[in-house]
C-alpha cells in the first residue's frame, strides 16, 4: 500500500502546537526529546520525552496522516516529568514535543526520524 | 474490543519513603489506528486505547492522552514519586468503553 508523506501534515502540526500553546512564544532549552537517528520498522518506534518542570508535553509526528500522538499530562505524585512510549511513523520526518512549564512558558524540540518501512498503512 | 485486553505493570514492591521510582507498563492491544483498509478497500474502524492513568493513594502520577500513533500493546515508562507506603493505581480507557485496570502495592522500607 502507498503511504506518502502528507502534504501540509507539517502545517497541521503546527497549528495544533498554537493550539497547545495559544501563540506564545516557544523556547528551545529545557526539553530532551530522544528519538532513534534510523527506524528500521515505522510501526513502533521508541521515543522519550524528558522537560524537568513541565506540566504537560505535547508529542507530534509531523508527517502522519494526523499529527497527534500523545500529551503527558504530570500529576504531583510524578517523580521525573519525563515518559518513553512506542510510536508509530508513517515515514521519513520530524517528531516535534512540545512541553508546557509550571510559569507557563513552552519549550520544544524537534528530531528527524528516517524510517525504513512506514508504519501507518495496511 | 474489549477481548484478550491483558495490562502488565513493572513496579517495586519497595521504596523510601520520598523516593522516585520507575514504572512500566504494558497493555496487550491492537490499537486500530483507522487509517488502515481492509482487503476491500473499506476502511477499518479506528479502536484504541484514548487515556491512560495512574495514581497513588488518590493523587495522580501521570495522565496521558493517546491518539492513534501510539503503537500496538501501547508501553509507558515513567516516574513516580512515594510519600508513604500504599496502592498505585492503573486505569487504560478503550474507545469502545472498555476501562481496564489494575493496582499495585507499595511498602516503606
Amino acid at each position: 500500500t502507498l503511504m506518502l508523506p502528507v502534504r501540509g501534515a507539517m502545517a497541521a502540526a503546527d497549528d495544533m502546537i498554537a493550539e497547545f500553546t495559544g501563540g506564545a512564544s516557544v523556547g528551545d532549552s529545557g526539553i530532551t526529546l530522544t528519538t532513534p537517528e534510523i527506524a528500521e520498522n515505522g510501526n513502533t518506534v521508541p521515543i522519550e520525552v524528558d522537560a524537568p518542570g513541565a506540566v504537560s508535553i505535547l508529542v507530534l509526528a509531523s508527517g502522519n496522516p494526523t499529527p497527534d500522538v500523545a500529551t503527558f499530562n504530570f500529576g504531583p505524585l510524578a517523580g521525573a516529568q519525563r515518559a518513553s512510549t512506542r510510536i508509530r511513523l508513517a515515514g521519513t520526518q520530524d517528531v516535534v514535543a512540545v512541553a508546557k512549564m509550571a510559569d507557563g512558558s513552552f519549550v520544544q524540540a524537534r528530531n528527524t526520524v528516517k524510517v525504513t518501512i512506514g508504519g501507518c498503512g495496511g | 474490543m474489549a477481548s484478550g485486553v491483558k495490562p502488565r505493570v513493572k513496579a517495586p514492591k519497595k521504596a523510601s519513603a520520598g523516593e522516585s521510582v520507575v514504572i512500566k507498563t504494558l497493555i496487550s492491544h491492537k490499537m486500530e489506528s483507522g487509517q488502515r483498509k481492509d482487503s476491500d478497500g473499506n476502511v477499518i474502524p479506528r479502536s484504541i486505547i484514548n487515556r491512560f492513568t495512574c495514581d497513588y493513594n488518590g493523587q495522580n502520577i501521570i495522565d496521558v492522552a493517546l491518539a492513534p500513533a501510539i503503537s500496538t500493546n501501547p508501553y509507558f515508562e515513567f516516574e513516580a514519586t512515594i510519600p508513604e507506603a500504599g496502592e498505585m493505581k492503573f486505569t487504560w480507557y478503550d474507545d469502545d468503553g472498555s476501562v481496564y485496570e489494575t493496582a499495585k502495592t507499595v511498602e516503606i522500607g
